[in-house]
């Protein structure tokens, strides 16, 4: 009844083509934003926002990366956690050797050389697709895992490869508390999220889907694969690695390799799939649930034992942590294959219809 | 739209988390909260969770005899699967409850360099006995760690003064050849400078063997040994990687007798399963080893284990890891007795103050020996600018079914060799983050 377009007529070409064409939607959105940036900072806690909230941002501005490759280009990959690792040492080396390097430049420059490098680790794909590409750029995983425990410069020659960054700021705004970093990060994804919209709105996002949908058709009506592929590869890679950048330098402002590993790779790919292949907001689902879910299950479980007079050890409560956590992947890829998105987009669907469905 | 779901969704964990936090807050007075971060899952719960289990039976034997002056321990424990991002989220979850955490013990050399950076913030101290990053013994910089009782550097110093006095002598080190097989991580390159440093001295050659993690896969590696013949061969493990370390020596015929493990890998989970295969190996001790007839451990049993009260299988109490978790636990507790010496007397105390408590642990062999702790270590004292404490290691030797003490076994680091390059690392460390390392005068304060 309220999620209604009818009325809302469109005079021009540009109030067609907004990315909300419906009031209601634009209305929401614009209230959800302002809600994070004003409404957020004063309802909850340093937990949340350390234990949560920034995670939560950065990992879903990371997925948002791998979707535009995996979802919209078609490109499976399982290089993402070592993109996220170029991102991170790239912008701590150009954080440390470059005196008064300001902030964002270097979390920026950390995303552009990731990009330089996922187009190097991209060039397989125009030869191999499918799973073979997943294992060309597994390859980048082990690569720079490798680089970043055997090569002592990129780490500024730390004893352990292990590396660190304080004194964040920006034109004078220090990030040093759980609030100014949770809204640098929300900056970071309201922006990227932005970008990648209209991104995929664009020219680019149309040759990139026309690949995913069937590139030799594409190739024929006169789409470069060499072109679409590449450029999917470079922005994914920029968004994965300015992403990995925040991780470092915000959330833990002290990481080493293995903070990069090939976990993070395939929970990225996983955000994604559950989240929603080819759909902005399904990286937000995903990343929710590969986040929050652990964690709220790990902290409700005890609690719910105790109401019912059962005691769960810790180990239990992690085990069932895990077998909770796998049965509902299961469970949402049985009932919707598309992903959570879907599962939205048919919410609203049927709001749009209620309360007369026929 | 898509941030629609965000928004929900923080609101809703905001509403169901800060409803729990207040009911955990909500807990009466006069305790003293020791978190606990425990690994009991995934591939390294066999060492871990021995670990876990001394650290709270030590807290739940000192309310049992009463608590640190009337002052019952808390604890809580949290799941951290060894993964840095969940040892994060548990400090910051621990961080707050029943009034506030007195110290933290990461049991993870990744998570302590992510902790390093939080604890001043929260004026929370780190104890990381025995492992943690190694210039941290240096308390003018690393004001809020305590690597008490020894560093991995400590170790490797001991490693080269075991090897010499098997080979009669340092002299005879020259031009002999030394390998370390090494978790390649944090943790596992921790030996490393200390072997580099101590080769320029002596004249040996070191050759490392890096090993990825979890460490099943070693066949390279001991095709390595088998082709360069090194004279002895140190073990950096951790976990399945040990057990997988002696089988391939095994399998290649390397002498155990000229291998020695560092504290991470003489435990009895890492041999126990080779038997008879690993006799001869040796490894370091945190002083001590397996401690089934020390005074606190009956105690343990009789006034625990007995009355069904106690963590864990009773047949693990005094096994090497179980002995590592309690002693790691009576440091902290003895840090906040001696805090208390300060700040009074039956008192709740805060970090800040256990962490002066910390820096002037005094516990000589007599308090020890009180303590039930005869025979199994040796006096620590800490002070504002060593967090280490003691620099003694003890070898022991797996006979094919347990760990026993051959001596001499008794061994100390050389602090003329470390200390510069504690020095050193620490300042390098306090120049990157722009500190002012503390003077002697800040700290009596």
């Amino acid at each position: 009844m309220l999620y209604r377009e009818n009325g809302q007529f469109k005079t021009s070409y540009a109030a067609d083509q907004q990315i909300f064409p419906i009031a209601q939607d634009r209305w929401a959105v614009i209230g959800i934003v302002l809600f994070a940036f004003i409404a957020v900072p004063l309802l909850v806690d340093e937990y949340l926002f350390r234990a949560i909230l920034i995670p939560f941002l950065i990992l879903s501005l990371a997925a948002l990366g791998v979707n535009i490759l995996v979802g919209y280009c078609g490109q499976i990959t399982l290089g993402a956690g070592a993109f996220m690792a170029v991102g991170a040492y790239a912008a701590y080396n150009f954080h440390i050797r470059i005196e008064g390097m300001p902030l964002l430049l270097s979390l920026l420059l950390g995303g552009f050389t990731a990009a330089i490098v996922g187009i190097f680790f991209g060039i397989p794909s125009l030869r191999v697709r499918g799973l073979y590409l997943a294992v060309a750029t597994l390859a980048a995983q082990f690569f720079t895992d490798w680089v970043f425990l055997r090569i002592p410069w990129f780490t500024d020659n730390s004893l352990s490869g292990n590396v660190s960054v304080s004194n964040l700021q920006v034109m004078g705004w220090q990030i040093n508390n759980p609030l100014n970093k949770y809204l640098f990060c929300l900056a970071f994804l309201v922006v990227f999220a932005l970008l990648a919209k209209n991104m995929t709105r664009s020219a680019i996002g149309r040759q990139w889907m026309a690949i995913r949908d069937m590139d030799v058709a594409a190739e024929v009506i006169g789409i470069r694969p060499l072109f679409a592929k590449l450029s999917a590869f470079a922005v994914s890679s920029f968004f994965i690695g300015t992403a990995g950048a925040l991780w470092g330098f915000v959330h833990l402002a002290s990481w080493e390799p293995a903070a990069f590993s090939v976990d993070r790779s395939f929970q990225l790919l996983f955000m994604v799939i559950i989240g929603g292949l080819g759909s902005i907001m399904g990286n937000f689902f995903g990343a929710a649930f590969i986040v929050i879910l652990p964690i709220a299950l790990n902290r409700l479980l005890p609690e719910l034992g105790d109401l019912v007079g059962v005691e769960i050890s810790t180990a239990g409560v992690s085990h069932a942590e895990l077998i909770i956590f796998g049965g509902l992947i299961i469970f949402f890829l049985i009932k919707e294959p598309h992903g959570i998105a879907r599962l939205w987009s048919t919410g609203k669907e049927k709001l749009r219809l209620w309360p007369f469905p026929h | 739209m898509n941030l629609r779901k965000l928004a929900s969704m923080a609101s809703l964990s905001a509403i169901v988390l800060s409803s729990l936090a207040t009911l955990a807050v909500a807990a009466p007075a006069k305790e003293q909260f020791f978190p606990v971060l425990v690994t009991r899952t995934g591939p390294i719960a066999p060492n871990a969770t021995p670990w876990a289990n001394g650290y709270i039976d030590y807290l739940k034997l000192v309310n049992a005899k009463g608590g640190i002056n009337g002052v019952k321990t808390v604890f809580e424990e949290c799941e951290t699967g060894y993964a840095t991002d969940r040892i994060v989220e548990c400090y910051e979850r621990l961080k707050g409850m029943h009034g506030g955490a007195t110290v933290f013990q990461p049991l993870s050399t990744g998570g302590t360099f992510a902790l390093t950076e939080k604890a001043p913030v929260d004026k929370i101290p780190l104890i990381t006995a025995g492992y943690g990053r190694s210039e941290s013994q240096n308390g003018a910089v690393f004001t809020w760690n305590f690597p008490l009782l020894g560093t991995y550097w400590v170790g490797s110093e001991v490693a080269i003064q075991y090897i010499a006095k098997k080979l009669g002598g340092v002299g005879n080190l020259k031009g002999k050849k030394i390998a370390l097989v090494y978790h390649d991580s944090p943790y596992g390159k921790e030996a490393i400078p200390v072997l580099e440093e101590l080769s320029k001295k002596y004249g040996y050659e070191v050759q490392l063997l890096p090993v990825a993690a979890p460490g099943v896969e070693q066949k390279a590696t001991w095709l390595q040994i088998r082709q360069a013949r090194p004279d002895f061969v140190l073990l950096s493990g951790w976990g399945v990687m040990n057990l997988t370390a002696l089988r391939e020596a095994q399998a290649t015929g390397y002498p155990r007798d000229k291998m020695l493990g560092n504290w991470w890998s003489g435990a009895e989970p890492d041999v126990r399963d080779v038997g008879e295969g690993a006799k001869g190996y040796s490894a370091m001790t945190l002083q001590h080893g397996a401690e089934p007839n020390s005074k606190v451990v009956k105690e343990i049993l009789a006034t625990l284990h007995a009355k069904g009260l106690g963590t864990g299988p009773k047949e693990e109490v005094g096994d090497v890891l179980y002995m590592r978790g309690l002693i790691s636990s009576m440091l902290a507790v003895e840090g906040v007795r001696k805090a208390q010496e300060r700040y009074g007397k039956g008192k709740v105390m805060t970090g800040e103050q256990v962490r002066w408590g910390l820096e002037h642990l005094d516990l000589d062999q007599k308090t020890l020996d009180a303590m039930g702790f005869a025979g199994v270590m040796r006096p620590v004292q800490t002070s504002c600018l060593d967090h280490m404490g003691s620099s003694w290691v003890r070898i022991h030797t797996w006979n094919g079914k347990k760990w026993e003490f051959v001596s001499p076994d008794w061994y100390q680091a050389d602090a003329n060799t470390l200390r510069p390059m504690v020095m050193l690392a620490s300042g390098k460390y306090a120049e990157e983050k722009k500190l002012k390392p503390r003077t002697p005068e800040e700290c009596n304060k």
